[in-house]
């Protein structure tokens, strides 16, 4: 019942923090995960450092400090939790669309992503999600 | 009267603006609002009982609602029992359920 009630509502979420270097990252993530589970249309305008967050280049590494290998340490990549959320959005029916800043992509050179329903844009469709949604959370970074 | 949701997420031992957070919320209770605050992240340890602070507490005895991300806790070792009385130990399904409201959400 709920995910049906909140099919009718639509959250924007602005994020602004690159990977790795905040918890807000995964603080965002968390709750878009979450948003999308019950069944809310999300909208996701990434901009300044959180254009870097799907980029296709990340790589894992291992742990020499602490001795685990590249399959021990299982080091996260936040493309792959993106990619997660976008399968899961899809296995439910849900409606996510993530915009990535053009401006930004091309100031720092990340033009490359390879997540299915990921597109660039411009601060001119941040405008048109406000428009549209029920709510926008905008995560600041510091 | 309008509902509101703070979000603090960063600790009051490494910035003062934890503080005019708090006092933001202070003065949007005492115009007549319904003023929620959600600690997440560093956020969470401005809600320990051993922290010796009174932000939290004088908070929740002017009735501004205080809660603490379950998920935050846990990452830091703060158990349920350690918590300042009053503060509601909660989960981002809050903070979804501010936004459907149309509630007015601010994340610090």
């Amino acid at each position: 019942m709920e995910n049906q009630e909140n099919l009718k509502k639509t959250i924007t979420f602005v994020l602004m923090d690159p990977p790795y270097e905040n918890a807000r990252s995964t603080s965002a993530l968390r709750l878009i995960s979450l948003a999308v589970k019950r069944g809310f249309n999300v909208n996701v305008f990434a901009y300044e450092g959180a254009v870097s967050l799907a980029f296709l280049h990340q790589k894992q590494h291992g742990n020499s400090i602490h001795g685990r290998s590249l399959e021990e340490e299982d080091h996260p990549n936040t493309k792959d939790w993106i990619t997660a959320i976008m399968q899961d959005a899809k296995q439910r029916g849900s409606l996510i669309d993530w915009i990535q800043c053009g401006f930004c992509v091309d100031e720092r050179g990340v033009f490359e992503w390879d997540i299915p329903g990921m597109r660039r844009g411009s601060p001119a469709d941040l405008a048109k999600f406000v428009e549209v949604s029920d709510n926008v959370l905008v995560i600041p970074t510091k | 009267m309008s509902k509101y949701l703070l979000i603090e997420s960063r600790d009051p031992f490494s910035t003062n603006d934890v503080y005019y957070l708090f006092s933001l919320a202070e003065k949007l209770k005492k115009h007549e609002n319904d003023v929620s605050i959600f600690l997440i992240q560093n956020g969470v340890f401005s809600a320990r009982k051993t922290a010796k602070l009174e932000l939290v507490s004088k908070l929740c005895s002017q009735n501004v609602s205080v809660l603490v991300d379950d998920f935050s806790l846990k990452e830091r070792g703060i158990l349920p029992n350690n918590i300042v009385p009053g503060v509601i130990v909660s989960s981002l399904d809050f903070i979804l359920d501010s936004l459907a409201n149309k509630d007015k959400v601010l994340w610090h």
